[in-house]
């Protein structure tokens, strides 16, 4: 058992930011058995009483929910009127929030499938909160456009059924598009989280106490006994949803941006913003999760499995898409100028210096020099520091959807029909409250799901490997191949 | 080891899911579709009238023209009912004393309406015009049917905003010369050629709208 002990000494290296030639840098620290993965991961669930500051939160969370239900009660019963919008900005805090939480499922979706395809195994330390993250961020997104039509008990017309009144939706409008690519992501995000999560609830079920945790997660877990064939059968669906998954990552914020970029007003007739909305959703998604995973390590205890490394590798994903996001943002303006449209120009001038200068500012101070300061490696493994970047870019990208939404809206080809879109305590009020429901869900997902996936970390561990324990010692990891 | 499975029970549940998965939504579909459609709920709607006025009778077997009582259909928005006096031009001299005509005469001369049932109802956010239907060559039968053949009149058709729209968006079948718009027994769909029909879509300018605003104004 040379190899078992050697890796131990791997295991229980602190620093895994480092790269040494022939090594694989571990992805799990001071573990020696699988056993320690999922006692640890384990106990959070089992614990009697979560940590304190899971009650405060939770407390928070559950106030601001309500404070999203009131709001939206009171926008039902009153009507959209409440809300700051007025003829020309039609669309203002409501698709700003819907568009931000779409983005913010991204990082998810991205991790899960593509990272999962592209085997990339640090994924496996961080994809099942940030696939959590996802599908919270995809219910507070739908929450908008079901509450921003109007008439809420018609919402249901968002969807083509067959009715007495021969009205169908635009099937030329990205609006319906939208429709369809936000349930369908929502639909794929789900069966993947589930399917992946399904021998993880069976060890919670196995380990147990309590009837109730027993048939409850007894009952979730399908059955799961870890046979063979379960196994066999699970990797292949596993596999298939990520394929299924995968253009979705690039496609749901693609049509997002239709809805804007198939219009016909400056600043959103645009050809760049498929690409340009997709990585500011990677952007922005991959904020959330550092901003979620760097607590939720702290608090569970889960920093041997959610390990620098990790968090390294996502601010360095920050840094990539911070990037393009800020190449997007100088080629609109180059394209407004060479183009030669006036309206064009006149848009993206407005933007930066007209009536909302300031939130063109925080967007680009927050989206583009923030990301920047990630090139230093001190800066991408400090945990304060990360985790207040990985803050300013969550809001700088909510900017980005206002700036993009109400300056263009309010400043149109007609001088006589601009306006100032001023929000009301209820636009604040709904927008606050939706983090009210992605922290109420977030947090019981921590407390009552594998907030990691055991079975999966357990597959990064050089223990599970058979042959190439050794190999790293003798430096012959690239030549494994040859030995069989 | 106290891990929970399934019991051997359980194994029923996944066939009933696939099960009620495949049949409640058909049902559903069918209850929704037939159950809450106008075809349903509202045709053969045929409320007993304060008179027993039988249409036909006058619209049928004396072959009265319909604007002779309703006179406002080419002129405005609504088939106007008509008052009491022009029953009377008739009913003074024929059949004055029929029991049946009581409530009209009493009407008659105290000044007060008969008050009539209405049958065909439209929403009131559903902007409705006659007289841009029947200038048009879009004839009395075309919605209410055979009223010549009614003893008492019912809703023939759904009156619903499909049924709207099936007539907007494909009108040739209803169309007739203005001159046969009261001819109930005509059917332009089998009286005129389609080359007619053309000249009559040409001559009356019908490009009938599908736009929301065409009706919810």
């Amino acid at each position: 058992m040379t190899t078992l002990s050697h890796d131990s000494q791997l295991g229980q290296m602190s620093d895994n930011t480092v790269d040494r030639p022939g090594e694989r840098a571990p992805l799990v620290l001071n573990m020696n058995t699988f056993g320690q993965v999922t006692a640890t991961v384990c106990r959070v669930n089992e614990a009697e009483k979560a940590p304190t500051a899971w009650y405060i939160a939770f407390a928070g969370a559950l106030g601001l929910l309500s404070v999203l239900g009131a709001c939206i009660g009171y926008l039902i019963v009153t009507g959209v009127g409440v809300w700051g919008l007025n003829n020309p900005v039609m669309w203002a805090y409501d698709i700003t929030n819907f568009v931000f939480w779409v983005g913010i499922g991204h990082a998810g979706t991205l991790i899960s499938a593509i990272l999962f395809l592209f085997r990339q195994k640090w994924r496996t330390g961080i994809n099942r909160f940030a696939e959590a993250m996802t599908i919270f961020a995809v219910i507070c997104a739908g929450t908008f456009p079901g509450i921003h039509v109007g008439r809420v008990w018609f919402a249901y017309w968002l969807f083509p059924i067959p009715n007495q009144m021969e009205m169908w939706p635009q099937f030329r409008s990205p609006l319906l598009w939208d429709v369809f690519a936000v349930s369908t992501y929502f639909t794929v995000s789900l069966l993947f989280w589930y399917t992946g999560m399904v021998p993880d609830l069976a060890t919670l079920r196995d380990r147990a106490k309590g009837k109730l945790q027993q048939v409850g997660y007894g009952i979730f877990a399908l059955g799961w006994r870890g046979s063979n064939r379960h196994w066999h059968r699970y990797e292949r669906a596993y596999l298939i949803l990520a394929a299924l998954s995968t253009p979705l990552v690039l496609s749901v914020h693609s049509v997002v941006s239709f809805d804007f970029a198939t219009s016909q007003l400056p600043g959103w007739h645009t050809t760049i913003f498929p690409p340009y909305f997709v990585a500011g959703a990677i952007f922005s998604g991959f904020a959330m999760v550092v901003t979620l995973a760097v607590p939720a390590r702290e608090l569970f205890g889960l920093k041997d499995l959610i390990t620098l490394r990790h968090l390294d590798n996502m601010n360095k994903v920050i840094l990539v898409t911070g990037c393009m996001v800020g190449y997007a943002y100088s080629m609109e303006f180059f394209i407004a100028w060479y183009s030669g449209a006036m309206y064009e120009k006149f848009a993206f001038i407005n933007r930066a210096f007209g009536q909302y200068w300031w939130a063109y500012w925080i967007m680009v101070s927050c989206n583009v020099i923030t990301p920047q300061l990630f090139w230093f490696k001190k800066i991408r493994t400090s945990i304060p520091i990360m985790f207040v970047l990985s803050l300013f870019v969550n809001v700088g990208m909510w900017f980005e959807r206002f700036v993009i939404i109400v300056t263009s809206l309010a400043n149109d080809f007609l001088p006589t029909s601009w306006d100032m879109f001023t929000p009301t305590w209820v636009d604040i009020g709904t927008m606050v409250g939706a983090f009210g429901l992605f922290f109420t869900l977030f947090l019981l997902f921590c407390r009552y799901l594998p907030m990691i996936a055991m079975a999966e970390v357990k597959t990064v561990m050089p223990q599970a490997d058979p042959h190439g324990a050794g190999a790293g010692k003798h430096g012959h990891h690239g030549h494994e191949k040859g030995h069989h | 080891m106290s891990r929970f499975l399934f019991p051997r029970w359980s194994n029923l549940v996944l066939p009933t899911i696939i099960l009620a998965a495949l049949t409640i939504p058909v049902y559903a579909v069918f209850f929704v579709a037939y159950g809450f459609s106008p075809k349903t709920l509202e045709v053969g709607y045929q409320p007993k009238q304060p008179v027993p006025f039988s249409h036909a009778l006058h619209a049928g077997e004396l072959g009265m023209d319909c604007r002779y009582c309703h006179t406002s259909v080419e002129k405005a928005a609504h088939a106007s009912v008509p008052p009491t006096q022009t029953c009377m031009n008739c009913h003074t001299q024929i059949r004055p004393q029929s029991p049946k005509l009581a409530d009209v005469r009493e009407s008659y001369e105290t000044g007060l309406p008969v008050e009539w049932t209405r049958i065909h109802k439209l929403p009131d956010f559903a902007y409705f015009d006659h007289s841009a239907h029947v200038n048009r060559g879009i004839g009395c039968v075309s919605c209410h049917g055979r009223i010549d053949k009614m003893e008492v009149v019912y809703q023939k058709s759904a009156l619903s905003m499909g049924w709207c729209l099936e007539c907007h968006r494909n009108p040739d079948p209803n169309l007739r010369p203005v001159s046969e718009i009261t001819n109930l027994a005509y059917d332009g769909a089998t009286e005129l050629t389609q080359t007619e029909r053309d000249a009559l879509k040409k001559k009356y300018h019908i490009s009938p709208s599908e736009d929301c605003s065409t009706c919810h104004r």
